[in-house]
């Protein structure tokens, strides 16, 4: 219980700090700030997409992959699933979350829509780190039409 | 007890490999590379067979002359290969696959250091002591 907390206050100081020494405010340096929090996001998604399906049997395809994180991976960090998985069958899938754990508590409705893709930067990358490990590069993008609801896009890269 | 073992990244280079009696360091690096086919070959048999069970355990990959060879994978495509002695009957296969659990979650530790760079060679001594454990005592 208490480490979800711990999570979310670790969360919100990282992208306080990682804007608060902004020494280029323009959207330069605002695209750099988010790639970090990005990066840091992948190679947490790497770490747990080695530890997480450890126990579980090895996945059959794309749409079993895409399934673990929504549920496996989803209950590991925000100790709830996404609500919803769709997909195109070609290679695009959207997960939507209803309530996402990092936003809930700035706002509920359309306050603060301008200051939501920087709490949503370390996630994309943790998606995009998972995926990578297992076996799947991939684009991942977020998109928020009124908080606390967020989708994130995951497009696969067809090498 | 192993007498070599060895971690394949998925781009099938290796992680980590260390054998036991060091002279022969060669021939057992040579037949871990060989042994890559036989595991991919398993890899996509398991993929066709609509088998529901997909283990990560491959089990014997090959036997020669003096050794065994085993495999596991993990989902993210990290082959673990261990090459035991012949002449050591004793070893059942739930040892085996033991000692592969205890090598995956070592692996995970690995991949879970901030300090490692996943792609890298694996230098983590609580790794290589883990190995150590697992591997025949040269006297």
């Amino acid at each position: 219980m208490a480490d979800a907390a711990l999570f979310e206050f670790l969360h919100t100081e990282m992208v306080a700090e990682l804007w608060a020494h902004h020494s280029d405010p323009g959207p330069g340096g605002q695209k750099m700030s988010l790639c970090v929090l990005e990066g840091m996001g992948f190679r947490v998604g790497q770490a747990l997409g080695e530890r997480l399906p450890q126990e579980t049997l090895a996945f059959r395809e794309e749409l079993d992959i895409l399934k673990f994180l929504c549920k496996d991976l989803w209950v590991a960090v925000f100790q709830k699933q996404m609500d919803s998985l769709r997909t195109n069958h070609q290679g695009t899938y959207v997960l939507q979350d209803n309530s996402f754990p990092l936003l809930i508590r700035m706002a509920s409705g359309l306050q603060y829509l301008e200051e939501a893709p920087k709490f949503l930067a370390f996630t994309c990358g943790l998606l995009r780190g998972a995926l990578s490990t297992l076996g799947i590069k991939s684009l991942v993008t977020a998109s928020v039409a009124s908080l606390p609801t967020c989708k994130f896009q995951v497009v696969i890269q067809k090498t | 007890m192993a007498v070599c073992v060895a971690v394949i990244a998925k781009e099938n280079y290796p992680l980590y490999i260390r054998s036991s009696p060091t002279e022969n360091e060669l021939k057992f690096h040579y037949m871990v590379h060989t042994s890559l086919d036989v595991v991919d070959e398993k890899i996509s048999a398991m993929g066709k067979a609509l088998v529901d069970q997909r283990e990560l355990y491959l089990g014997l990959l090959y036997p020669t002359e003096d050794h065994k060879v085993y495999g596991y994978v993990t989902n993210s495509k990290v082959k673990f290969v261990m090459v035991v002695d012949s002449s050591n009957t004793a070893l059942r296969d739930n040892e085996i696959r033991s000692m592969f659990r205890k090598l995956h979650s070592s692996y995970t530790d690995v991949m879970c250091n901030p300090f490692y760079n996943p792609g890298d060679r694996i230098q983590s001594r609580a790794f290589d002591s883990m190995v150590t454990s697992m591997m025949v005592q040269v006297c």
